[in-house]
């Protein structure tokens, strides 16, 4: 039982739900959006930071979940400092396509190996909207929708 | 009647009718009990939400759709006379459950959420204008929330809340405060489906009545656990739902007084409400057909009526002393696993067990125990502005009913003991 269970939990993201980086509000910040859980009532609230030429240069994230959301949560902080919106968005469909799809392929750059400890939500359906949360909430702040649901 | 012989949640001293209760031969009723899941045998801990179906029930709705099944109250051919005297059975078993005055105050609907909206519905249109007040409480599934929050919207109502403690006990002495020269309706559930809190409805309704204040009472988690008398309570409206009885999805029940309901308007119009139908006008039949337009939840009745039956050949008396056994036992041992809180800790409770555990959320303690084959239901239990009151977004909810044993109470609080293995 444990074996599988240590598949999705792995000490990774134990360390990111324990000890979530960019845990924060930060006052620079310009795009702000709020995700909500329906299912479970959890919420979370984005803050990035883009500059004039579109490069993300901050994120920044707010809420309490379980130990996916919030790792999911900081490990996407780490990941996408430095990116422009569309390579931003372009991660996230990768990101969902490995959290959903058995088939989906090795990652084949450095962000996604990241965010491979994440993928173990496959096994487990339920979960992967606590993974995709934060992402749908980022996904919102870009476009400037201040509220968003999983649903 | 008093609430304690209104509730009989607790065994009596000396009270053997535990060691009466033959598990083993109930959980022989229930075939999914035989389900393995990640090659653990079931633990199902989740009968507040749908309790599992005892073969008599399937076996009566299997048959009925094999030996005696057409439209009910529609045609003169001898199929649907049975079928609707089947159905109408059905109708007159809610009624002996409840000990309603008659069978026509047992109105059936498509599910509990159906029966709120209904009542919320056709009592706004009947009685409530801008400035009345209706009293829910802060222990409320959304169902008795949302629907008097959209006439409060519609009509400029207001809604008043009773308060509960940290332990989750509804507040007597703070309801009464809030009945008002214009509060038409007081609206409270029976037992919190989220935390078991067991309200001294009795009180609830005396207090309200000797205002004239009406009173609507959610059901839902009560009628598994507890003998309901609606008579002897005074009751004006009870709401409860099939599948949480043992009995089938697809069928709710809405108990009135029957002056009350046929002082009500219709909910939805159709077929089978009706007296009669020209393009001028249309006159319409008394509860509770008036209530049940188009073709009803036959099989579904039929059901349920075998599920009561089913619950009543058990005995409440029993029910109740063997979940109150399991439900103790549950606190007490599951307060026994490191960094586990119980939430909801109110004087009189139903066989619920709430909790939350120091850095595992809910959600992830689902995950995990549901690897040791264990349903518990995590999240905010479609009561949302409980949760926010008791400063938790979410809680994991144990509920037992008449099949669990302490047996599966240990491996829902080892899998729990693992979830320090797994977090650290």
């Amino acid at each position: 039982m444990l074996d599988d269970l240590r598949e999705l939990y792995q000490e990774v993201i134990l360390d990111h739900g324990r000890n979530p980086r960019n845990l924060r509000n930060p006052p620079e910040a310009n795009r702000h959006a709020h995700g909500h859980n329906p299912m479970c009532g959890d919420s979370v609230v984005v803050h990035a930071t883009v500059d004039d030429a579109g490069i993300i240069r901050d994120v920044a994230f707010e809420g309490k979940g379980c130990a996916i959301s919030v790792a999911s949560a900081s490990l996407m902080t780490e990941v996408l400092k430095g990116k422009t919106e569309a390579e931003a968005t372009a991660l996230f469909e990768r990101f969902r396509d490995m959290c959903t799809n058995d088939n989906a392929g090795d990652p084949d750059d450095e962000e996604l190996e990241r965010l491979q400890v994440l993928s173990g939500v496959r096994q487990f359906p339920m979960r992967v909207k606590c993974a995709t949360l934060a992402w749908h909430t980022l996904s919102a702040a870009m476009a400037g929708d201040g509220d968003v649901t999983t649903e | 009647m008093s609430d304690a012989a209104a509730h009989r949640i607790s065994p009596a001293p000396g009270d053997n009718s535990v060691a009466a209760f033959d598990v083993a031969r109930v959980r022989a009723d229930f075939p999914i009990l035989a389900q393995e899941v990640f090659g653990q045998p079931l633990v199902y801990l989740d009968s507040a939400a749908s309790a599992q179906t005892p073969r008599q029930v399937i076996e009566a709705m299997s048959s009925t759709y094999e030996t005696c099944y057409a439209n009910v109250h529609r045609g003169v051919h001898r199929m649907s006379q049975l079928t609707t005297d089947a159905f109408e059975g059905g109708r007159e078993k809610v009624a002996r459950f409840l000990n309603a005055g008659s069978a026509e105050e047992i109105v059936f609907t498509r599910n509990a959420t159906e029966a709120f909206n209904l009542v919320a519905n056709c009592f706004a249109s009947a009685h409530l204008g801008e400035g009345d007040e209706v009293v829910i409480s802060t222990l409320e599934h959304h169902a008795n929330i949302v629907p008097w929050q959209m006439i409060r919207d519609r009509l400029g109502i207001a809604l008043r809340i009773v308060p509960i403690d940290d332990a989750g006990n509804f507040l007597l002495d703070e309801y009464e405060a809030l009945l008002g020269p214009r509060t038409k309706l007081v609206a409270v559930t029976h037992v919190s489906n989220a935390l078991g809190t067991v309200v001294p409805i009795k009180k609830v309704i005396d207090l309200a009545h000797a205002r004239s204040i009406p009173v609507l009472v959610d059901g839902c988690q009560a009628v598994p656990h507890i003998r309901v008398d609606v008579q002897a309570l005074d009751a004006d409206f009870y709401i409860f739902t099939g599948h949480k009885l043992y009995g089938p999805t697809g069928i709710g029940v809405l108990y009135g007084k029957r002056d009350l309901l046929n002082d009500l308007p219709p909910y939805q119009g159709g077929g089978e409400m009706i007296s009669s139908v020209t393009f001028e006008k249309t006159t319409f039949k008394t509860a509770p057909h008036r209530f049940e337009a188009g073709t009803p939840p036959i099989v579904e009745a039929i059901g349920l009526g075998a599920a009561i039956d089913y619950v009543q050949s058990l005995g409440h008396e029993a029910i109740a002393a063997h979940e109150s056994g399991l439900r103790t036992y549950a606190e007490t041992r599951l307060a026994q696993v490191p960094g586990l809180h119980l939430v909801g800790t109110a004087q009189e409770k139903a066989s619920i067990v709430s909790f939350v555990m120091d850095g595992a959320h809910p959600h992830d303690i689902g995950t995990i125990v549901d690897r040791a084959g264990v349903a518990v239901r995590t999240g905010h239990h479609c009561a949302q502005p409980l949760m926010q009151r008791l400063g938790v977004t979410a809680t994991a909810r144990a509920s037992f009913g008449v099949y669990n044993t302490r047996a599966e109470v240990d491996v829902l609080a080892k899998a729990l003991e693992s979830i320090h293995k797994l977090f650290g």
